[in-house]
């Protein structure tokens, strides 16, 4: 059995191929990655294991238990967590808020405990809280923790929301183009925070376009063009591919 | 089975004023997705505006002939252009400053614009309901065990005239291609060339001048208006529009008429069904959103995140 | 000043509150005054469902008949069944925040616009229902002649004194168990919902029972209200409850700050001041100068339509916002970030 597994999945819309008989598996403790041109159908494929769309056909399993059918909030309580590309923070409440907002299916309070601020909710609040503030040092966002969510630096947003996804304490991270518009000692910090997410037995599954880190980081990595999976193997036999090279007309684009 | 369709006669012509009312919802909603709450104070308006026209040119009663085609050309396309006039003033004033803002926003401001709107109409007019002049006459025919009124084939007939033109318009015009376009994608509209300002506006023009002629049938069809008019045809209209696909042209007579129809057999055929409609039209309206939001005619919009 | 010496300072008016009546001793200020606590009670109801979950709620009045009618039905000569009043108040809120859940669930995944309209067209079959089923509740005259509640052995009479205390304590409550929820892992769970739907869901939190609670709970303070309000005015009737009273309790929120509790009260009370005394007021003093044919009162409803614009337009946050609130509001109009039709899409697929 292995840690998570996507079996020919596949997913249209009206007439649009989206994702095309995908199949593929991540060992537990890794590091993958999953790269491919604009287009290819890389955030659908993160689209459907968190379950906001349903594969037409295909299963996804985690850990041997199928995650189809169910809601997002199911799937992230069962322990996947993502980012997203396009950075989706509440906007408007404190960066520590919105890493209390991901310890919320973790928490017990019940509707009265909430209503009446029972000792155990006050408690828990104050857990929660600690830890919030644990998680957003270890993103190394200590000092931010008071500022609403967009007045952050870019490269202090992204992080964020890998704290805030953390928060949900999950088996497998989906990072989204975690890199996206970072300068270079940016990414180098990035690089360095995933490998920290790793050694604390989280599975880093990743989208990416930056080569160099795709390269430094992952242990395996997928390609997908036009919803296929062209290849597949360790990021040097990946870069070597012909086909590979094809989609990409030519350049892996490293510098972006 | 004759009663059956008296009843058919009737929801058509009560679907036809729906129609038009419909018209202005789904296509404002189609390009700047807000529910424009006043837009049946504006059909109201437009019924006042006609009453106020009729009794300035000195109708009081039925007019022939030629006179008659005057008086209905004069009073409809006036009454449609001040209705008009006041739904572009309205987007001016109200929403226009709130298209970026969250959703709830344009929407409170709707429902506090429908508030001032009825509010003036009661002041103007007072409380209670009014007459309106017979100004058409109306000769019934017989068709098998089934009489139908001129008016209700004017209704029906006017409605289908207005929904064809404005069909042609939005089709082969360059206004109508650059709604279009608006309500399609804004920004890239924008980045075409489309003055947004003006191509919003002119859609209110349009959908508020079509509630000014529903205004003005209603009136001959009713013989009798009232300023909260209004808000219960509004939302009828509005679930019209919905049920045959916010957005959709073809869409907002479809429903116009098929909400006409529910409301003419429920009448009928459910005891004491005339205290009932409100409840029934509004079911229909949870039912759409709730299982089929796209309405009978729009398409499932692609979703991509 | 010090913050500790300003929180407490709050607590000011609670204390010289409930001296009012004792000094006061005109009934009909008292009575204004009870008044005004039922639709305090009100907003701070429909303050949980649209200012802390942002679900735009306008049939709100709904809830407000079912508690009514519940105690007209249930503690009068109606159908001789006379539950007495303190339990009454458990049982309606009860009653409505069922409904609350009923009327709520088909509008889960609704957006805003569509959700607003649905709730509208509840809050126009509930009272219509109640007109219709004139054997049950006398059709447009209403149930009178309800019960007098009763403490100790004291019945209430005719004084408002008493529901002035009743509404003084309902109100204490509610904002206790209001503040409460907004300082809570639900009040989060709603202001993620508020910001970000799919997001939220992506936390674990299940959205369909948070926004199902706002209902339930904001139902449950309009019931309240309507047991309180129904005893003491001795009378329901459908024209009670119709969309202006729904329109009236949002512009109450619009004015005061919606999602802020003090902000809510002040609004409420605003406005339920301009109501009773400054329409009233400002007729009497332009008809003793001779201007007998204008009467602010019919200005009314102009009144909430024209506040609800212009609040929109020119401080959406309310009088007394929340930091948080008014920085939502305020930016968006300035920076609009990312726009309303791309907000469109990411709802179009949130299921």
């Amino acid at each position: 059995m292995s840690f998570f597994k996507l079996t020919n999945v596949r997913k249209t819309f009206g007439g649009l191929v989206a994702v095309n008989d995908l199949s593929f598996a991540i060992e537990a403790g890794s590091i993958v990655a999953m790269i491919g041109p604009n287009g290819a159908g890389k955030s659908t494929v993160f689209n459907l294991i968190t379950g906001i769309y349903s594969p037409s056909s295909g299963a996804i399993d985690l850990e041997g238990r199928t995650l189809r059918g169910l809601s997002t909030d199911r799937v992230t309580a069962r322990g996947i967590a993502r980012t997203f590309q396009n950075i989706r923070l509440f906007a408007f409440m404190s960066a520590l808020d919105n890493v209390m907002t991901g310890c919320h299916a973790q928490m017990r309070a019940s509707l009265l405990d909430s209503l009446l601020h029972t000792p155990r909710q006050r408690a828990e609040e104050r857990t929660v809280r600690e830890r919030a503030r644990e998680l957003l040092k270890f993103v190394g966002l200590e000092g931010d923790a008071d500022n609403y969510a967009r007045n952050l630096s870019y490269g202090h947003q992204r992080r964020l929301e890998i704290a805030r996804a953390l928060a949900t304490d999950p088996k497998l991270l989906l990072l989204d183009e975690p890199a996206a518009g970072m300068n270079p000692r940016e990414k180098e910090g990035l690089i360095a925070l995933i490998r920290r997410i790793r050694d604390k037995g989280v599975t880093v599954f990743l989208i990416e376009h930056d080569m160099h880190l795709v390269m430094n980081l992952s242990e395996r990595v997928t390609v997908l063009d036009h919803g296929e999976k062209i290849a597949e193997g360790t990021p040097e036999a990946v870069r070597n591919d012909e086909r590979v090279i094809e989609a990409y007309l030519g350049r892996a684009d490293g510098a972006a | 089975m004759d009663v059956f369709y008296q009843q058919l006669i009737n929801g058509l012509s009560l679907g036809g004023i729906y129609a038009l009312i419909a018209l202005g919802y789904t296509m404002v909603y189609g390009i700047i997705e807000l529910i424009n709450f006043a837009h049946g104070d504006v059909y109201t308006l437009g019924t006042f505006f006609s009453l106020a026209i009729l009794t300035g040119l000195g109708v009081s009663g039925e007019v022939h002939g030629l006179a008659l085609v005057g008086v209905v050309l004069v009073t409809m396309l006036a009454a449609m252009l001040l209705c008009g006039i006041t739904g572009v003033l309205i987007e001016r004033l109200a929403y226009r400053r709130l298209r970026n803002a969250p959703r709830l926003a344009p929407l409170i401001t709707a429902i506090g614009m429908s508030f001032i709107l009825e509010n003036v109409m009661q002041l103007w007019k007072g409380p209670s309901p009014i007459s309106f002049p017979a100004v058409i006459p109306n000769p019934s025919f017989q068709a098998g065990g089934v009489e139908i009124a001129a008016k209700q084939i004017l209704v029906i007939v006017l409605a289908i005239v207005m929904m064809v033109a404005l069909q042609l318009f939005i089709r082969n015009t360059k206004m109508g291609k650059a709604m279009r376009a608006t309500a399609q994608d804004r920004d890239a509209a924008q980045l075409m060339g489309i003055n947004i300002n003006t191509t919003i506006a002119m859609t209110f023009l349009i959908g508020s001048a079509l509630a000014g002629a529903a205004g003005f049938v209603s009136g001959v069809y009713y013989g009798t208006t009232w300023f909260f008019n209004g808000f219960e045809a509004g939302l009828k209209a509005f679930t019209a529009a919905v049920l045959g696909g916010i957005g959709n042209v073809a869409g907002a007579m479809l429903g116009g008429f098929l909400i006409g129809l529910v409301e003419a057999f429920a009448t009928q055929y459910i005891p004491q069904g005339a205290q009932w409609t409100n409840v029934v039209v509004f079911s229909v309206l949870v039912l759409v959103l709730v299982f089929r939001p796209s309405g009978l005619l729009g398409e499932a919009v692609p979703e991509k995140v | 000043m010090n913050p500790a010496v300003r929180r407490s300072l709050r607590f000011v008016p609670l204390l010289l509150l409930p001296l009012v009546p004792l000094v006061d001793h005109n009934n009909s200020h008292i009575d204004f005054l009870a008044n005004a606590g039922a639709f305090i009670l009100l907003a701070l109801g429909l303050n949980i469902v649209v200012g802390f979950a942002g679900l735009l709620d306008l049939g709100y009045a709904a809830f407000f008949a079912i508690g009514s009618y519940s105690y007209a039905m249930l503690a009068s000569q109606q159908f001789g069944i006379h539950v007495p009043f303190w339990v009454m108040l458990f049982a309606a809120s009860g009653i409505a925040a069922i409904f609350g859940i009923l009327l709520g669930a088909p509008t889960l995944r609704l957006r805003g616009d569509y959700l607003a309209i649905v709730t509208l067209g509840f809050g126009e079959i509930v009272p219509q229902t109640f007109l219709n089923l004139s054997q049950y509740t006398n059709g447009p005259n209403g149930i009178s002649s309800l019960d007098s509640p009763s403490l100790f052995g004291h019945r209430f009479g005719f004084s408002a004194t008493p529901y002035f205390y009743v509404m003084l304590g309902l109100i204490v409550i509610g904002v206790l168990l209001a503040s409460n929820l907004q300082n809570s892992r639900l009040g989060r769970a709603w202001m993620a919902i508020r910001e970000d739907e799919l997001a939220a869901r992506h936390m674990g939190i299940n959205t369909t029972a948070a926004k199902l609670s706002a209902f339930a709970l904001g139902a449950s303070f309009s019931g309240l209200a309507g047991v309180a309000y129904a005893a003491k005015l001795d009378l329901v009737s459908p024209d009670q409850f119709q969309f202006n009273v729904s329109v009236l309790v949002l512009s109450m929120l619009v004015l005061g700050g919606m999602g802020n509790i003090p902000g809510v009260i002040v609004g409420s009370f605003a406005l339920s001041f301009i109501n009773s005394f400054l329409l009233p007021q400002s007729t009497n003093l332009v008809h003793s100068i001779g201007l007998t044919w204008i009467d602010f009162t019919d200005y009314r409803f102009m009144l909430y339509g024209v506040i609800l614009v212009a609040m929109m337009l020119f401080r959406p946050e309310g009088l007394i916002p929340s930091r948080q609130r008014r920085a939502e509001l305020r930016e968006a109009l300035t920076d609009p970030g990312i726009s309303a039709q791309e907000q469109t899409e990411y709802e179009g697929a949130a299921r």
